[in-house]
């Protein structure tokens, strides 16, 4: 009795190494899956062309827009925080293109990785009356893979992506981006 | 008349009193901040913890801890609310549950699996001198002297 236990014992052994053996590279390959998948995604260059990554947006407000719904509008995404130096170079003229292309242009500001607190308080002090929103979760910011604030993108009518600027905007860039996508039919 | 300044003086002190009181139960130390902002990491400055970070953003939000201590949330709740703003990056240490999961299971398996690997090993090990130790004396066969031979040999002629 005693020996065909042992018996079944010894004939389990190398179906077990085999199982271990199994689950050990199985286990190898996940973590190199995972690790492919790590490098791809920080490696990934920024989106600076094709269909613009869709997203919503709740405003301070309350107030919810959604990318897709302005399609026939030329956007213009802007990141930024209030803890951003250069950000407030460009505040100003943010705010005066909106106001000059407000039938056209749809502007919407992303507060990147901010306190509300903060973010409030910028938008009063440069009196920025376009719409603008928290970026929960920083999830927006990683769709668009910003490498920092601020940086501006441009959506075309049709929804694509024609360009970003990373860092502060020059002065009159803005205008003549905006100029040559009002003109593209 | 001076009996009636004692009185404003000290109805002053009896209104401002309970007012200071809770100002100071309700402005946490930075001690208080500084053990949840530990916690957590800046979301902007990569690898620093929140406590530490010296960045006029980081200390914003430690300022926003600060107030939401003062606002009677506790340390998990502040930590939702980062984590719900910012993203689970903050996090100084990966939550248990969901993907995040399998950063804690994966060293605990990988180390199961090392100590089935190391055991295995081991009895191999020592599985090996015993098979040693059955094939060494038919290797000695051979090194048996000349004296011992010749006696062996006399003693089966005599038997036959």
């Amino acid at each position: 009795m005693l020996m065909t236990s042992e018996r079944a014992g010894n004939g389990n052994r190398p179906r077990l190494r085999y199982i271990v053996a199994g689950i050990s590279v199985a286990l190898m390959v996940g973590l190199l899956i995972l690790l492919g998948w790590g490098l791809q995604n920080t490696n990934a260059p920024q989106p600076e062309a094709g269909m613009a990554p869709t997203f919503s947006l709740t405003s301070f407000d309350g107030e919810t827009l959604a990318l897709e719904e302005l399609r026939g509008k030329v956007v213009v995404i802007n990141f930024w925080a209030s803890w951003c130096i250069p950000c407030r170079a460009e505040a100003d003229e943010l705010e005066a293109m909106s106001r000059k292309y407000r039938d056209d242009v749809v502007f919407i500001g992303v507060d990147y990785a901010d306190t509300e607190k903060g973010a409030l308080k910028f938008i009063e002090e440069y009196g920025l009356t376009y719409f603008q929103g928290p970026d929960l979760g920083t999830r927006i910011s990683a769709d668009y893979r910003i490498r920092g604030v601020p940086e501006t993108f441009y959506v075309a009518k049709n929804g694509e992506l024609r360009g970003v600027k990373i860092g502060p905007l020059s002065p009159g860039e803005l205008e003549f981006k905006i100029l040559e996508l009002l003109d593209d039919r | 008349m001076k009996r009636g300044a004692l009185s404003i003086l000290a109805a002053g002190i009896l209104v401002l009193l309970p007012q200071t009181l809770l100002g100071q139960e309700s402005a946490p130390s930075d001690d208080q901040v500084n053990e949840i902002a530990s916690d957590l990491y800046c979301p902007v400055c990569p690898n620093t913890p929140l406590d530490v970070c010296e960045t006029l953003a980081c200390s914003e939000w430690r300022e926003q801890i600060r107030e939401q201590i003062a606002a009677g949330m506790s340390e998990s709740e502040i930590a939702d609310y980062f984590v719900e703003q910012y993203g689970e990056r903050v996090l100084a240490k990966p939550r248990t549950s969901g993907f995040t999961l399998v950063l804690w299971l994966l060293p605990v398996v990988g180390i199961g699996f090392g100590v089935l690997a190391l055991a295995g090993v081991l009895r191999k090990w020592r599985r090996e001198p015993d098979a040693e130790a059955v094939v060494a004396p038919q290797d000695q066969e051979g090194s048996v002297s000349a004296e011992a031979r010749q006696r062996i040999e006399e003693e089966l002629r005599n038997l036959s």
